[in-house]
């Protein structure tokens, strides 16, 4: 892992609350993280307890009301949005959801195309590395097809390469594998592994698929809106929360 | 990548049944302004085709199209007589409805003033022009009418001998073209009981003065034709025909004519505006608050299937958002699909126009003008229309991929 040490994302006190007097929900409360540069994180944690608030947050969909974001070395929010979300979306972060959200009159190949398109790529330079990243992902014989003709695995596939293709400095994945068989989870999951490795992306993603949880470099967990302290977790404990599933699948 | 192109492939079906069903509504939008025109055409056409410098009608009337018009005959040689008047005819028409061939049949009648005028200026399009003094007819093909038919009116049995095209009235009704005194016969016939009686009336006044009682020779006079006495039931025109000598203006000539005690004279143009202003002015109004209400019910109704269009793809529009897409993409799909729907809405409008139009009863007539014009409200309402979509496209949160 190239620049283990260097964050791509730091997150420092950040709150976020919904509503107000009795409907009143906080979903972040204090929440502090870093992700270096092309290490894979699982957020963990009950739902309701506030992981997919904080991928929004970070993902500058909806601003927390306090605290302060620094992404690539970059300010983006202190008390206040310091940039352009959607610009600064389109240039430095990668989404990817439970469902693929592939723009259905668009074939795969043009999928991956538009989000390089929309961050002014020529149609020429978009087609190209498109392709190059759907071959990568094992997906490339499915370029021209739309996604009612991909399988969910490959719709996700696809998804992976949309998110990926502008080179985002981080990746945030939302149960990217719930629709998924564990197969197929696990490759998506390996997926981004290999990605985050390769292309030195941060990648945050919220699961709860503890099967595959030896794909990553560090796991989180979430509940009530705090962010428990992070802990690597070894092989051995995700050897053994795998076997304890297995025994609970089979007895 | 153009995103509107793409998507209305992807849904083709559904944007064809929505454009043909835009395109009829611009096709009644078209076809209004077509009838309003085809009224002004039909309205004008025999004063524009008899081409007449100066039109003589009865005093203080707006004859003989506006309202009735009744001329002595005499008033066409009096015209003759006024210096630079090199042709002067008189004019006869009216409106009839009979039956034929089991439907009916309504003709405006015309009379032209024959042999002079044996209707060489009508735009034929089978047989030929007026033959002989009596008993033949030109029709108008939207008559029905066709060459041979023999039509009885009145006491007389008329052969038609040509057919012309687009000869109507005001009204629409077909124009038949016969010679002044059958017009005339037709116009004023009578049923031979009627004759008779007046006839007798006659004779039993005179017998009940005392000329009559003291004059046998003048009691025949009165039991004999009502033309045979003088000054009872002069021949009658709607109106007398000018034409004034190159060079000279037509106004001098109107001038002298209107210091007449018994006539009133129009120009070309006066009489064209009282046609205009006068008969079909309602119409017009009519046709054109119709045709208003028809551009805001396409404008409301493509405003609507807009709307919906933008309300299908707010998830598309949603990820568009969040992936980083400025809002003239998203503003771009909308409103190239708007235009798209517009603008092949109007071609489908212009070619099933071109098909059903000429289908209708009366004239619809489409000048490149209004198609121009057509054409940029089109453009105005597919905007228009497409701002509640791009609103409502505006106001996608990119939080809405994840609900």
């Amino acid at each position: 892992m190239n620049n283990i040490a260097m964050p791509v994302v730091e997150a420092a006190g950040l709150t976020k609350i919904y509503g107000s007097g009795n409907t009143e929900v906080i979903a972040l409360r204090e929440v502090s993280l870093s992700i270096s540069k092309g290490e894979v994180v699982a957020l963990l944690g009950p739902s309701g307890a506030g992981k997919t608030t904080l991928l929004t947050v970070l993902g500058l969909i909806r601003p927390p009301d306090s605290g302060r974001i620094v992404i690539g070395g970059k300010v983006v929010f202190d008390g206040r949005l310091l940039v352009d979300s959607r610009s600064f979306r389109r240039c430095h972060l990668g989404f990817v959801f439970q469902n693929a959200n592939l723009i259905p009159f668009l074939t795969a190949l043009e999928n991956v195309q538009l989000a390089m398109e929309v961050n002014d790529a020529t149609p020429r330079e978009a087609q190209k590395r498109a392709m190059e990243l759907l071959d990568y992902l094992g997906v490339a014989d499915r370029a021209e097809h739309l996604p009612s003709k991909l399988s969910g695995g490959q719709q996700q596939r696809v998804a992976v390469a949309r998110a990926m293709v502008n080179r985002p400095s981080l990746l945030l994945a939302d149960e990217p594998t719930a629709a998924l068989d564990s197969v197929r989870g696990r490759q998506v999951m390996e997926l981004f592994r290999n990605v985050a490795h390769e292309q030195n992306t941060g990648v945050l993603v919220v699961t709860h698929d503890h099967r595959a949880l030896d794909v990553f470099d560090r796991a989180l967990e979430m509940e009530d809106g705090h962010l428990r302290a992070s802990a690597m977790l070894d092989k051995e404990l995700v050897e053994c929360k795998n076997e304890v599933a297995l025994r609970r699948t089979f007895t | 990548m153009n995103l509107a192109a793409k998507d209305i492939k992807h849904n083709f079906g559904r944007f064809v049944l929505t454009t043909v069903g835009i395109g009829l509504l611009l096709m009644l939008v078209m076809g209004m302004g077509g009838i309003y025109r085809g009224l002004v055409q039909e309205a004008t056409l025999l004063v524009d085709r008899v081409n007449a410098d100066l039109w003589v009608v009865q005093k203080g009337t707006r004859g003989p199209f506006a309202e009735i018009s009744r001329l002595p005959r005499n008033v066409e040689d009096r015209v003759l007589a006024v210096p630079c008047v090199i042709k002067a005819n008189s004019f006869i028409s009216h409106t009839i409805q009979r039956e034929y061939r089991g439907k009916p049949l309504r003709l405006t009648v015309q009379g032209l003033s024959w042999p002079a005028d044996k209707g060489q200026w009508l735009p034929l399009i089978a047989g030929r022009t007026l033959g002989q003094a009596h008993y033949e007819m030109v029709a108008d093909k939207s008559s029905g009418l066709i060459l041979g038919d023999q039509i009885p009116l009145g006491k007389n049995i008329y052969t038609v001998v040509g057919v012309t095209r687009g000869m109507n009235s005001s009204a629409g009704d077909a124009m038949a073209f016969l010679t002044r005194s059958d017009a005339q016969s037709v116009q004023f016939d009578q049923p031979g009981e009627v004759i008779r009686n007046e006839r007798t009336a006659r004779v039993n006044r005179l017998h009940a003065i005392d000329l009559g009682s003291t004059n046998p020779q003048m009691a025949d006079r009165a039991a004999g034709n009502s033309s045979g006495i003088p000054a009872i039931g002069p021949s009658m025109v709607s109106a007398v025909l000018v034409n004034v000598a190159p060079g000279y203006d037509p106004a001098i000539v109107a001038a002298k004519i209107t210091a007449w005690p018994d006539v009133s004279v129009y120009t070309h143009d006066g009489q064209k505006e009282l046609l205009l202003r006068g008969m079909v002015d309602k119409a017009r109004r009519q046709l054109g608050l119709f045709r208003i209400l028809l551009i805001i019910v396409s404008a409301v109704i493509m405003a609507l299937i807009l709307y919906t269009l933008t309300l299908d793809k707010i998830h598309d529009i949603a990820m568009l958002k969040l992936m980083g897409a400025r809002n003239r993409i998203i503003l771009g799909l909308i409103l190239q699909q708007a235009l798209m729907l517009g603008g092949l809405g109007f071609g489908i409008a212009y070619f099933i126009g071109q098909w059903v139009f000429p289908h209708f009863p009366r004239r619809v007539v489409i000048m490149p003008d209004d198609l121009l014009q057509l054409a940029i409200v089109v453009l105005v309402i597919s905007v228009l229309a497409s701002l509640l979509g791009i609103v409502k496209a505006l106001r996608v949160d990119a939080g809405e991929v994840l609900s």
